[in-house]
């Protein structure tokens, strides 16, 4: 069956000939109307819809929109913020900042509803600090909308209120994790927090309820006001509902972002058809679906199991292009959809190099708050750079592993598992290339190998 | 399992075992009462929760219901209802007990998460044992040999990090030997009210530093020395000077104020070496100011008097109390007490009066509280004074009633125990009018006038008891001999008495105490021995109109005095 087209939903203006992120330009295509109707609604109306819809965050957790609302504290008179993640900083991803230089005024957009459905009057965009450029996007198109009243004390006469502010960040990867954003934006070293207590919702920007949510999933809002949740929760497959965006790069002939319905297409198709296939003479060895800290896929493995499709359970016996392209079908593979980062390796790459590139990467974000991610990260590490510049031991895979294996699950936010999940795939499914390393050094293609971090 | 009939107990169950603890009470403290030890670094019991370190990791789990009808679902296995575990493990220091909670930490789950966190805490750890301070009462040592691998994987380069950095006046910091849990951080943030210290860099690499232009120079900067894990903040007074497995420990009490801080005096072959907190969650909690704890230097100071002297001329107690009866004409005697003497040095001077006919006067010393463990009264013993009756007014900072007494011819000899009397406001021709009994410790103007000087001991040197603030009667034990040519204040007090012609005393404590139990109403009930050494509270009600000049400080409010404190 042939790839399915895109479907441009978030991304329908990125890559328009003639569009432009200013405000005139988001106008004369519609823009602000789904805000203006969104206003004259009540507002639990608008959290109905989300919840409908079955929106699953976009930024990697893939947790749903609809029910991380409703765990807002709403008894104890605390002010409500909204927090929109914007640090894209899980490598391989590069949806958000299309949106943010492109369409601003789309994330606007959905700021304001999703401000206006939780009664929140105080927003605030994390920015990574690495788009100094976005950050000034961003402040003409809020103050644009501010001078149309779409931002503001009194956004289009409704009465209700809500100002953005911008703050950029400083180049810290675990400033993407939510509690870890929270502590950033006060101010202090972004350590997350411990949960519980401190769960955002109830304890969240200044010991007040907060929402953060991913800057593809507040556009998503948009158009879930716009069309209504059950027709969103057509798009898409059952539980996997919407679209997402893509963002293929490595090893393939058209590397770049693509938004497609979610799960309706596979692996296979997006790489193969979508993306062009490998490079001349070169066959794929491996796949990472979501963002490094998702598992690798091994081409030539095989995922069974049974699955339920409809109301039925059904047989699945999977190979690595066949995987459906949602948030289920790629747990249930043992890795994750994540950030949608696609990440495609051929065979001219070394998984130990390729390992010793994400652990190089993890170290030096781990924030250092906790033992077993502060530590281990180094380890994998240093082991994975001693064993790149040719001093590996056969065993050092399974001290990878070991060492992997004593973070995950044992740490204050979810870094423990990033920082383990790829090391402890990578040994799973490449364990010979590991054990055969200082025999072979240096891998298919063997040269200097470049310095890491 | 079925909760405690009592709503602010909850039954929890570790290691199979029920304990019923107050609400709010974690799962460290809730284990430690069962007699379990559940490791851990970040975590200290008077500071807030960091939850980083993860050595204190366990299992949890709930008693198993049904979702629907919330009927208990049973284990066929057992019999008992079903406990659904967690499969991840949770930090114990932040769980709060709940109904229905249970605890296991003998599983290989959580045996494996501190193995696996004592390796990563060793792997870039420096080999310091032999030249670290913390040996021998170090966590890493204690919890890697408890419950570590015991054999290292680690083959890479350690981080090298700075090694000796002084932090200021009194705290070298090594932070290589650092693991990063921020207590001491905490303390400074939470406890001495000084934001000073704090993290700078990212990860493994994270060093302790104060932040910029600051220096760690507040009044409980030693504390951090004392809740650092490891090796990491030392003392430098103490540094390098002495392994503590040789040292022996006294408990005392810090005389720097009538805040009355339990102590803990580390000695060995009669020398002190450094004085570190004692726990009592009553009076200081596990903290002591710095300037107490370097009294004990006063031991061996400049001045320290030496000899027993009788118009210059060395002597011995016998001559010399013989002398001082000879000076000191009955009726025209005045005793200047001490706010520093023990509550059994204060009975006798008591005694002393009595039998010289003559009132007894105190000096305060009143500095700015600092809200903690420093009171405005800077005599730790001054409620001692008002008990035993030696006084019953709050003392001035100057003798200037004594100094018109002297010059009008009143008073023409003086029996000074422990004060200077020329700091307190007499002039040297005063001093040289009458004549001096000088009991005390180091050399001053009194001392240099006086024609009987009789050396005595510090603190740290005798036994006895002090009243703090609180009117809690607390005990301090004797660390360490006399110098040479000290006497024993008791018995100095006691032969004095007996030789102006009062009466025979003891000079040992407890026997003292029986006299002291039968004659002051104050002390009716209390017999020394069975004070513990949390101390024990007195009723200060028949003081309570007296203008005392402490504020607020830790565990202790001046109003709400006699109300709102809870007798041990």
């Amino acid at each position: 069956m042939a790839a399915p087209e895109q479907h441009r939903l978030v991304f329908r203006h990125i890559d328009e000939p003639g569009y432009s992120n200013d405000l005139a330009c988001y106008l004369r295509n519609g823009g602000y109307e789904v805000l203006r109707k969104a206003v004259k609604r009540k507002p639990e109306e608008l959290v109905d819809e989300v919840k409908k819809s079955g929106l699953r965050g976009r930024g990697g957790a893939g947790f749903p929109c609809g029910v991380k609302w409703s765990l807002l504290d709403r008894k104890s008179g605390k002010p409500v913020y909204l927090i929109v993640n914007a640090d894209e900083s899980e490598p391989g991803t590069f949806k958000d900042r299309y949106i943010i230089y492109r369409d601003p005024h789309q994330l606007i957009e959905g700021i304001m509803i999703t401000c206006f459905a939780n009664r929140v009057e105080r927003t605030f965009i994390y920015i990574r600090g690495e788009f100094p450029d976005g950050a000034k996007i961003l402040e003409r198109a809020i103050a644009e909308a501010r001078a149309e009243n779409f931002v503001g004390p009194n956004i289009l006469g409704s009465g209700y209120g809500c100002e953005i502010y911008i703050h950029r960040g400083a180049g810290a990867y675990i400033c993407g994790e939510e509690t870890g954003l929270i502590e950033s934006l006060e101010g202090k070293r972004p350590y997350p927090r411990i949960k519980p207590p401190y769960f955002p919702a109830v304890l969240g920007l200044y010991q007040c309820p907060t929402i953060v949510n991913n800057v593809e999933t507040i556009c998503h809002v948009k158009h879930i006001a716009d069309m209504g949740g059950e027709a969103f929760s057509k798009i898409g497959t059952p539980n996997n509902t919407g679209t997402r965006i893509f963002c293929v790069s490595g090893h393939v002939r058209r590397p770049g972002y693509y938004e497609f319905d979610v799960g309706k297409l596979t692996m296979g198709q997006l790489l193969n058809e979508v993306c062009g296939g490998p490079l001349p003479g070169r066959k794929f060895k491996a796949v990472i679906p979501g963002g490094t800290s998702a598992k690798v896929l091994k081409f030539g493995e095989r995922y069974k199991g049974r699955r339920k499709v409809g109301a039925e359970m059904v047989e699945y016996d999977w190979g690595v292009e066949d995987i459906p392209m949602d948030f289920d079908s790629l747990a249930m593979v043992g890795s994750m959809g994540g950030s949608g980062g696609v990440i495609v390796m051929d065979d001219s790459v070394s998984m130990v190099e390729a390992l010793g590139n994400i652990n190089a990467f993890y170290s030096h974000e781990s924030c250092g708050q906790c033992t077993p991610c502060r530590e281990g990260s180094l380890w994998m590490k240093r082991i994975t750079a001693r064993m790149v510049h040719g001093d590996a031991r056969p065993e050092d895979g399974a001290l990878l592993k070991s060492v992997a294996d004593q973070i995950a699950g044992r740490t204050i936010c979810a870094f423990g598992e990033a920082c383990a999940w790829p090391t402890q795939s990578f040994v799973a499914k490449f364990g010979d290339e590991f054990k055969s390393y200082a025999r072979e050094r240096g891998g298919p293609e063997s040269g200097a190998a470049p310095e890491l971090v | 399992m079925t909760q405690p009939a009592t709503k602010d107990l909850i039954t929890v169950n570790i290691d199979g075992r029920d304990v019923a603890v107050p609400r709010g009470t974690n799962v460290i403290e809730a284990a430690r009462r069962l007699g379990i030890d559940v490791p851990h670094y970040c975590y200290h019991p008077k500071l807030t929760v960091a939850g980083n370190c993860r050595m204190c990791l366990v299992e949890t789990g709930m008693l198993a219901v049904d979702p629907a009808t919330k009927a208990p679902v049973m284990d066929p296995a057992t019999g008992k209802q079903r406990v659904n575990w967690i499969p991840r493990p949770a930090i114990a220091c932040a769980t709060s007990v709940m109904p229905g909670l249970h605890v296991r930490t003998t599983t290989p789950l959580v045996r494996d998460c501190r193995e696996g966190v004592m390796e990563f805490l060793l792997i870039n750890h420096p080999l310091d044992c032999p030249i670290c301070d913390q040996a021998g009462e170090c966590k890493l040592q204690e919890q890697s040999a408890g419950y570590g691998r015991g054999y290292s994987r680690y083959i890479e380069h350690k981080n090298v990090k700075p090694k000796r950095t002084p932090l200021g006046p009194r705290v070298t910091l090594d932070d290589e030997r650092c693991i990063l849990c921020s207590r001491c951080v905490r303390f400074c943030k939470e406890i001495a009210k000084d934001d000073v210290l704090g993290f700078t860099d990212r990860g493994s690499y994270s060093t302790l530093a104060c932040y910029p232009g600051r220096k760690l120079e507040n009044d409980y900067s030693l504390n951090t020395v004392d809740i650092c894990p490891v090796g990491a903040l030392t003392s430098t007074d103490f540094r390098f000077k002495m392994r503590v497995w040789f040292l022996n420990q006294t408990n005392s009490i810090d005389t720097g104020s009538s805040a009355g801080a339990n102590t803990v005096v580390w000695s060995r072959e009669g020398a002190v070496y450094r004085v570190t907190p004692r726990q009592n969650d009553w009076v200081n909690d596990t903290w002591m100011a710095d300037s107490g704890r370097i009294l004990y230097k006063e031991i061996r100071a400049q001045g320290r008097l030496g000899s027993i002297r009788v118009n210059g001329a060395e002597s011995a107690l016998d001559f010399a109390v013989k002398a001082a009866a000879d000076i000191l004409p009955r009726g025209r005697v005045a005793v200047v007490g001490s706010g520093r003497s023990s509550v059994e040095e204060q009975f006798l001077s008591k005694k002393l009066c009595d039998a010289l006919g003559a009132r007894a006067s105190l000096v305060s010393r009143v500095g700015k509280g600092d809200g903690l463990l420093v009171s405005a009264d800077r005599n730790p013993n001054v409620r001692g004074a008002l008990v035993t009756g030696l006084i019953d007014a709050l003392p001035s900072a100057r003798l200037d009633r004594l100094g018109a007494q002297i010059d009008s011819g009143q008073v023409t000899g003086v029996v000074s125990i422990g004060e200077d009397l020329a700091a307190a406001g007499l002039s040297a021709s005063q001093l040289a009018r009458v004549s001096i009994v000088y009991l005390g410790t180091h050399a001053n103007a009194t001392s240099a006038a006086a024609r009987v000087v009789i050396p005595t001991l510090t603190v740290f040197e005798k036994s006895g008891t002090l009243v703090n603030q609180q009117f809690r009667i607390q005990k301090f034990h004797k660390a360490v001999p006399g110098v040479a040519g000290a006497t024993d204040d008791l018995l100095a007090l006691a032969r004095l008495t007996a030789a102006v012609g009062g009466p025979v005393l003891s000079a040992e404590v407890e026997p003292l105490w029986e006299r002291i139990a039968a004659e002051v109403p104050a002390l009716g009930a209390v017999s020394f021995a069975p004070i513990p050494d949390t101390g024990l509270l007195l009723d200060g009600a028949p003081w309570a109109g007296l203008p005392f000049a402490e504020g607020p400080s830790l565990h202790f409010e001046p109003a709400a005095r006699a109300a709102g404190e809870a007798r041990p």
